[in-house]
């Protein structure tokens, strides 16, 4: 009993951490009409950033905050120097994210080495909490927290703000929000530092469940490819639904299927694929 | 001068393994002329058809893993051939169920997740695949009783596969359903519109493009009498449709050319960095950025432009 409750914990945190990841996609996914397969890097990379920052003598949460900085100014330097060259063609920017990505891979891998790197959990978040007779991770419930109190920050703006309404007329139709003047260019590259932001700060928050590696970064991008298949692109809400269910399957897979794991994480998919084909929360189809 | 061309380029290919110096180099090439195959295999989708898997890759290891495992388990190898082969169809038609659902961009994100699924099962259901450790195959076939153990006899075998890989496309570019196929990329509506099932006609484009990725595969695994699941993975995906499109997307010559400078590269540059995976990608961005529409017909726009250059003077003077 008390192992399909710790499952359940570890199911929520990492559904908080997978939303954190892809949210990101999803908007940049509504906004520009393309998946940024380099996606899972920014996680990884965010995570080895806020490595060494901690061995530089950073606390936690300041060196997750800056991989998050460092991360959005990464994607912000990639969609303003790279991306916007290839603007309107969709297949070529895919591809170009594509080749980055394995860029990225390998100089992490020469500067960080193969090893995997654990990091310690902070300060203050160690240790478990009992509850009605369970005794709960404290860290992970904390990640659950963040990326709620994150997913309650992106709808305020998205649904509240000026930039968000723009961010939605963007998403439902770009050629009349231009036409009505607004730069949706600037919009491209805010979701995109955005995006990249959030993945890179959930990679260093994940970093001490996870721990770092080379290959992360390709485990990652799958997950963020199957929640926004399965919530719906461009949707906060198809993100945060996608992302739980993902947290689920993807802790209690291996423990009931223990060879056929990786099959059960995609099943969903592939069901929303045939039944609903634009998502369960999204508005157009792929 | 086209004929004589022709003939040139398959002399020169007939007796390679005489001239280029080397077991080293006869290798070198049968693997050139493998991953040609699986290029031209994949430019069926991607250059006729608009449609650009991701994924490809994993049928490529379907045929290569289940030629092992048949083999492995006591099939003959005739046998273990034909099963891989019908497997990978198979798994081209599921495939294709699946994500000729969408097209463009959904197309790829589909054909991700189902190469990254097959990625899974070749590294994570040990006792099928063997995992990490991979499938060991013990002898190359010997077909009509002809020894392929050697580098040379191998080439020669490969090149046959080859030859018939390339008349395969040329025919299917030449023939009605090429035609249909590629009218189904520029203009769907009124494809629908004229009465053509623009699905169908993708669904079989697809059953084309995997039946010789599974050839491919096939080969691979005789290559290298080894299959692990790296075989499988989104960099070897990544590879082949670095291929296509490097050398030109849509183009008979062009995936050819392009097969041939990946590996070219990847055993050069291997040979001085181990950075394979970074030059890969800066090869992929910089062709991207520089010379999107491929090497063959990027070289063929410049060589154009050369020539008027030559040209122009002698144009200046008659006006």
């Amino acid at each position: 009993m008390s192992q399909w409750v710790v499952l359940a914990v570890n199911s929520i945190s990492f559904g908080g951490l997978l939303f954190l990841l892809s949210a990101g996609f999803s908007l940049i996914f509504g906004l520009m009409r393309i998946p940024n397969l380099t996606h899972g890097s920014f996680f990884m990379l965010g995570a080895y950033i806020g490595v060494t920052a901690l061995r530089l003598g950073l606390d936690f949460w300041s060196a997750a905050l800056l991989s998050g900085l460092a991360m959005a100014a990464l994607g912000g330097m990639i969609e303003r120097f790279l991306l916007r060259r290839l603007q309107g063609q969709e297949l070529p920017q895919v591809l170009l994210t594509l080749g980055l990505s394995f860029m990225i891979a390998d100089l992490s891998l020469m500067e960080w080495t193969g090893d995997p790197i654990s990091v310690n959990t902070p300060a203050g978040l160690r240790g478990v909490m009992p509850v009605l007779g369970f005794g709960f991770r404290i860290y992970r419930l904390a990640i659950a927290l963040i990326a709620v109190a994150i997913a309650a920050g992106l709808w305020v703006m998205l649904d509240w703000t000026r930039l968000g309404a723009m961010i939605r007329a963007g998403v439902d139709d770009a050629p009349i929000a231009r036409v009505m003047g607004i730069r949706v260019s600037r919009l491209f590259t805010t979701v995109f530092c955005l995006g990249a932001g959030l993945a890179g700060f959930a990679g260093m928050l994940g970093a001490p469940i996870l721990s770092v590696y080379p290959g992360l970064d390709a485990d990652m991008l799958p997950l963020a490819l199957i929640v926004v298949i399965l919530g719906g692109t461009g949707s906060l809400l198809g993100a945060l639904a996608g992302s739980f269910i993902i947290g689920i399957l993807y802790n209690f897979g291996p423990a009931l299927f223990p060879e056929l794991a990786y099959v059960v994480l995609f099943l969903p998919m592939l069901l929303v694929l045939v039944l609903r084909p634009q998502g369960l929360f999204g508005r157009q189809s792929l | 001068m086209r004929r004589s061309a022709l003939a040139l380029t398959v002399l020169a290919l007939v007796t390679l393994p005489y001239w280029i110096g080397g077991p080293y180099y006869t290798n070198i090439a049968s693997q050139i002329l493998i991953w040609a195959i699986f290029a031209l295999g994949l430019n069926v989708l991607v250059g006729y058809g608009g449609l650009v898997s991701l994924g490809h890759a994993g049928l490529f290891g379907t045929a290569s893993y289940a030629a092992a495992w048949l083999v492995a388990a006591g099939a003959g190898q005739l046998a273990g051939g034909l099963g891989a082969l019908a497997l990978t169809l198979l798994m081209s038609a599921l495939y294709a169920a699946l994500a000729l659902r969408a097209t463009g961009i959904g197309f790829l994100m589909i054909t991700l997740a189902l190469g990254q699924i097959l990625w899974g099962i070749a590294y994570r259901w040990i006792s099928l695949t063997n995992g990490d450790n991979g499938i060991n195959l013990s002898t190359r076939p010997m077909p009509l009783g002809w020894s392929l153990a050697t580098p040379g006899a191998f080439y020669i075998a490969t090149l046959v596969v080859f030859g018939l890989a390339v008349s395969a496309m040329a025919s299917f570019v030449a023939s009605p359903f090429g035609a249909s196929l590629r009218g189904t990329r520029d203009q769907p509506r009124r494809m629908t519109a004229l009465g053509y099932d623009v699905w169908l006609i993708r669904f079989l484009a697809f059953l084309f493009s995997g039946f010789w990725t599974g050839i491919a595969g096939l080969l691979f695994c005789y290559y290298n009498q080894f299959v692990s699941p790296h075989l499988v993975a989104l960099s070897s995906s990544a590879e082949v449709l670095l291929m296509v499109i490097s050398g030109g997307s849509g183009t008979l010559l062009g995936p050819i050319a392009g097969a041939a400078l990946v590996v070219i590269m990847k055993n050069v540059a291997s040979a001085y960095i181990e950075r394979w995976n970074l030059v890969l990608g800066a090869i992929f961005v910089a062709i991207i950025v520089l010379m999107p529409e491929g090497l063959v017909p990027g070289s063929q726009r410049i060589w154009r432009w050369a020539w008027r250059v030559r040209d122009l003077p002698t144009a200046e003077i008659a006006r």
